[in-house]
């Protein structure tokens, strides 16, 4: 399973980073979704997979350390999710001004020679 | 009152004072002048009442700690000198306040003028009570800032600024060498403080950077008070009011740099270095001053010029490495302080009356205004150095010093020659001053009809010229106790034996003084008959002009920045990306070289074919979006969005249920945001693309083929490596052991975001309401391409009652295709309402919590808009999204601000459990009301960035 995470990790990172060397706005948009999706994955991958071991504690069995996943990266992506989506927003809306400003959606804003 | 308050308070009451004098309001100039007189006065009599422990030769002192890591502290300490400076500052600044209440007009905003006034007498006493040298440039800079400020206050004039820039930039480079000099003393001495320094100050002379230092300081006092080489900002600066020209520019900023070298006297004066740099610089700005002055025709300009002139005498004084010229060179700082504000005060009132500076013009005006007359004539004679007033006894001081400084020959003649011309210049541009402006027959045509001004603009320069004459008369009794405690303070046990009198018998010097009368009259009766009355240009400046030489250095400046700004960077988003990301790529694999890759020894988990199926899906979707974002847009949201599916369900799969979640509910949102924004980009079709097989177009696509999949294949690898090695869980072990005894939930994950990182996730949730109301901010000024603006094609197309402008308010269901749906969304809402509730409540204990909550409702919020169209859903409620962010972010810090009420840091959980009917256990605590607050964050800010980018459809019936 590892093996396929990682190969993941990497066919997503490698598609997001094709995007964000494209030309058109759209396609770097998309291509830093993907490589969010990656770098989300790489930093939950940090806490190692596990199944069934949700970092929930039971509610009447003693705490066994060993016996669930690890948080703390769990809570760093989480917030990472939100705010990826905040600058997503972010960079949409400054794109589509600057294809308004600029008249084209070419992300030099300015069509090439 | 104890001395520490009493130092404390004299820093502290002309800043507050500052911060009031800005909010009042913009017409209430006797209020401000009250104000701020008042706060000078304070400042005055507390110094005053530190007399008697200070004439005892205690050193008053305060420290509170500042960055003790650092060896910092914020400390302040009153000597004699320290005294008589705070004096001087605090007193001249009450008398300025007076005249600058009628000198200003009702036109001009006073809250500004006094605000800055009352922050430079703060900083200038701050730099004169500081008691640690790295506080003493703080100070100072702060100084440069408020004359900065000042200089521009009437900032609709072009002077007004050019000048106020130069001398910003001028006297802040220079601050910024003094902090390196500073900070190298320091070294040496071991220690900031000045008390420690002053006492190191054979090790300073003896150190190898010993010449470093000096430069540095002295490019930074030099600069200050405005010596060759950098004394062309002094003038500029005169286009500042002139009761900021009378405090700032010759009273006490512009000392700010002759009292540094006289505290600093004892750790670095006596070398031969010192000797030549600081008694050249001086030497230099004594003669181009007086020179200058001579020739110049602006009244003030007359004034800064004979400023620079006197200035470099006191820094000549205190170039010659002897006890009795540091006398001088302090006793000479306050009386110029004196005559020189009066006359500034003076020449404002000349200003004021007559409507003009200007020398040329100006004539006779002794018949119309007696007094100010009468008050100028005798500053300009003590500037002079004319017998029983106060600038004479200085000057006298300073000839015997000339005498006996030198060795060798050249200096023993040259010196004191030297010496005597400045001071027949001196009385030359006196003289000329006063005759030109009030002697001889009254100018027939000036602006403004020549009167004496209000009683209480003259009082300050009444006052200033009645201590001029009992200085000049009653030395001893007057300045003499304030003057010895000074040069006590310095000094020490090393002060020489001097005397305050008027005649010492006709000895060497009052010959020179003599000369310098006869010979100034002389001079000026030349120039007078002989010479135009004024040129208004130098013979000596034109060569030396320091403004022509700072412009061009300016325009260099920005033309390198440029070349190198050209050549370093691009204009090119698309290679500035490229080489971010090459970069990215050297710096991740950099370390790589000495670690390597190999996997570790954890035991790989068993191969699952469902997750295999997935995977598979996942990741051809993600090539798919690569190959398809640019011709097939919608088709390549959609394989994104499968991408976004695959990464939610590996969360599900790998005991990250929040995750899952959130990522899902994240990816609904994302998608529409997107298809909102599809709307608006052009139409792109493959095969009219031209550049699509040109050979450079080629080139590149391969060449980013290459980054990507080797990008793509060192992550792989490196994610590999990581998820094989054993893993550290000493972070893992503290929160999942500490979530339920200290945290109270059982969800270690939303435990630790709601309550051990609170502080982190409240900063978060700020980040994403800022972003929200910019992408608010942003599309109220969009502007859509042209050919975007019509209505689009399917829906023009599409069917002939929808559309959105068609719709009726009344109508059960909006119009359109959607029946069905329009039916279940309406269902849907309260519903989805629920469950965002449910998971919000529960997420302390189980997966949920605010974020997903927030998306959840957000979501739901969402589908209403796009279903029933904006103006349908607006129509029965108002969404007021903007309410929400802001009533997330004070649930949030309030609920922060509750821990307070129970005596714990900000942030910390306060509360117990209570078991609701129906939903179980619920953690009833401060960390709900935060989550609550996140939870409403997100949907609000959600909201308010979506429904924005969907409003934008309204543009285009408007615009058609």
């Amino acid at each position: 399973m590892e093996a396929f995470l990682a190969i993941a990790i990497g066919i997503l990172s490698g598609s997001g980073i094709w995007l964000l060397l494209r030309p058109r706005t759209f396609q770097v948009i998309v291509g830093l979704a993907l490589l969010s999706y990656a770098v989300n994955l790489f930093i939950f991958g940090t806490g190692r997979l596990r199944s069934g071991q949700a970092p929930i504690i039971a509610a009447d069995s003693p705490v066994v350390v060993a016996g669930v996943a690890d948080p703390v990266p769990q809570a760093l992506v989480l917030t990472a999710i939100v705010i990826g989506f905040a600058t997503t927003a972010l960079l949409l809306v400054v794109l589509l001004a600057a294809r308004g400003v600029t008249g084209t959606d070419h992300v030099d804003g300015r069509e090439p020679q | 009152m104890e001395p520490g308050i009493a130092l404390t308070l004299i820093i502290l009451l002309p800043f507050v004072g500052s911060l009031c004098a800005a909010f009042l309001p913009s017409n209430a100039r006797n209020a401000e002048a009250w104000l701020a007189g008042l706060v000078a006065l304070g400042c005055a009599a507390l110094t005053l009442a530190q007399y008697d422990q200070v004439a005892d030769g205690v050193v008053l002192r305060v420290a509170v700690p500042w960055l003790p890591q650092a060896g910092l502290d914020f400390s302040l300490r009153m000597d004699g000198f320290a005294w008589l400076f705070a004096l001087l500052v605090s007193f001249m600044g009450g008398l300025v306040v007076i005249y600058a209440r009628y000198y200003l007009s009702p036109q001009d905003p006073v809250p500004r003028f006094f605000a800055f006034l009352l922050a430079f007498m703060g900083s200038m006493l701050g730099i004169v009570l500081s008691g640690n040298l790295i506080q003493l440039v703080v100070f100072w800079e702060l100084t440069s800032f408020s004359s900065f400020m000042l200089i521009a206050y009437w900032y609709h004039r072009l002077d007004a600024r050019q000048g106020a820039r130069m001398a910003l930039t001028v006297t802040a480079s220079g601050g910024f060498c003094l902090l390196a000099g500073v900070i190298m003393l320091g070294t040496i001495a071991g220690s900031y403080d000045l008390e420690r320094v002053l006492v190191a100050g054979a090790t300073v002379r003896a150190h190898p950077w010993y010449p470093a230092t000096l430069v540095l300081i002295l490019l930074g006092a030099l600069s200050k008070s405005a010596q060759f080489p950098f004394q062309f900002w002094l003038p500029h600066a005169m286009a500042a009011p002139t009761p900021v020209s009378a405090y700032l520019h010759s009273a006490t900023m512009v000392k700010a740099g002759v009292f540094l070298l006289a505290r600093l006297w004892p750790v670095l004066a006596g070398t031969d270095l010192w000797f030549w740099l600081v008694c050249g610089a001086g030497l230099a700005s004594l003669l181009l001053g007086a020179v200058a002055a001579l020739f110049e025709r602006d009244m003030k300009g007359v004034l800064a010029y004979s400023t620079i002139s006197h200035l470099g005498l006191i820094t000549l004084l205190l170039g010659m490495n002897s006890p009795l010229a540091l006398v001088a060179a302090i006793f000479h700082m306050m009386n110029h302080a004196t005559f020189k504000a009066t006359l500034f005060m003076a020449a404002g009132i000349v200003d004021h009356e007559a409507g003009t500076r200007d020398l040329r013009r100006l004539n006779g005006l002794a018949s119309t205004m007696p007094i100010t007359a009468t008050v100028a004539t005798v500053a300009a004679a003590a500037m002079a150095g004319v017998p029983l007033l106060n600038g004479f006894l200085s000057k006298e001081m300073f000839f015997a010093e000339a005498i006996f400084a030198g060795e060798g020959p050249l200096l023993r003649i040259g010196l004191p020659a030297v010496a005597t011309l400045a001071g027949i210049f001196s009385v030359a541009y006196s003289l000329r001053l006063v005759h030109q402006v009030f002697f001889g027959p009254l100018a027939p045509d000036l602006p403004r009809t020549p009167r004496e001004p209000a009683r209480w603009m003259l009082a300050p320069g009444v006052l200033l010229v009645l201590a001029c004459l009992l200085v000049g008369i009653l030395p001893a009794r007057t300045i003499g106790p304030g003057l010895a405690l000074a040069v006590r303070s310095i000094l020490g046990a090393d002060t020489p034996p001097y005397s305050l009198v008027i005649w010492h018998g006709l000895t060497l010097p009052v010959v020179m003084s003599i000369t310098a009368l006869a010979g100034g009259v002389g001079l000026y009766l030349l120039r007078y008959f002989y010479g135009q009355r004024a040129t208004g240009r130098s013979p000596v400046r034109a060569p030396l002009d320091g403004r022509r030489v700072f412009d061009i250095l300016i325009v260099v400046l920005h033309r390198v920045a440029e070349r190198m700004v050209r050549f370093a960077s691009s204009r090119r988003q698309q290679s500035q990306l490229f080489l971010i990301v090459c970069a990215a790529l050297v710096v991740g694999a950099l370390p790589l070289l000495t670690g390597g890759l190999t996997p570790g020894p954890v035991p790989l988990a068993p191969i699952d074919p469902v997750y295999l199926l997935l995977w598979l899906a996942g990741c051809s979707c993600a090539v798919g979006a690569a190959m398809q974002a640019k011709f097939h847009r919608l088709a390549a949201l959609i394989m994104l969005g499968g991408a976004g599916l695959f990464t939610g369900l590996t969360f599900a799969w790998f005991s990250a249920p929040d995750l899952a979640l959130t990522q899902i509910s994240v990816e609904v949102v994302t998608l529409v945001l997107l298809l909102l924004g599809l709307r608006w980009l052009p139409r792109r079709v493959e095969l009219d693309d031209p550049d699509r097989s040109a050979p450079g177009a080629r080139l590149r696509r391969a060449r980013d083929l290459v980054v990507a999949v080797v990008i793509g294949s060192g992550l792989a690898a490196l994610s590999f490596a990581v998820l094989t090695r054993t893993p550290l869980d000493r972070l893992a072990r503290f929160y999942v052991e500490h979530a339920l005894p200290d945290g109270g939930g059982r969800n270690v994950v939303n435990v630790i975001l709601v309550d051990f990182r609170g502080f982190d996730t409240f900063g978060e949730i700020t980040v994403v309401a800022i972003v929200a109301l910019t992408v608010y901010a942003l599309l109220r000024r969009f502007r859509p391409a042209p050919e975007s603006i019509g209505i689009p094609r399917a829906q023009r197309e599409g069917s002939p009652k929808g559309g959105l402008h068609g719709f009726d308010p009344q109508a059960q269901l909006p119009a359109g295709d959607l029946m069905i749906p329009a039916v279940l969304v309406r269902l849907l809402l309260p519903m989805a309402g629920l469950v965002a509730i449910y998971l919000l409540l529960r997420g302390h204990n189980a997966p949920g919590g605010g974020f997903v909550g927030g998306l959840v409702m957000a979501t739901a919020l969402v589908t209403q808009y796009m279903v029933g169209g904006a103006m349908w859903v607006e129509w029965r409620m108002r969404v007021h999204p903007q309410y929400w962010v802001a009533l997330g972010l004070v649930a949030a810090g309030g609920a922060g601000m509750l821990a307070w009420v129970a005596g714990a840091p900000f942030l910390a959980n306060t509360g117990t459990d209570v078991t609701v009917p129906l939903l179980g256990e619920v953690h009833l605590a401060s960390v709900l009301l935060f989550d609550v607050g996140v939870y409403l964050v997100v949907v609000g800010a959600t909201a308010l960035m979506l429904v924005a980018l969907a409003h934008q459809s309204f543009r285009s019936p408007r615009a058609t």
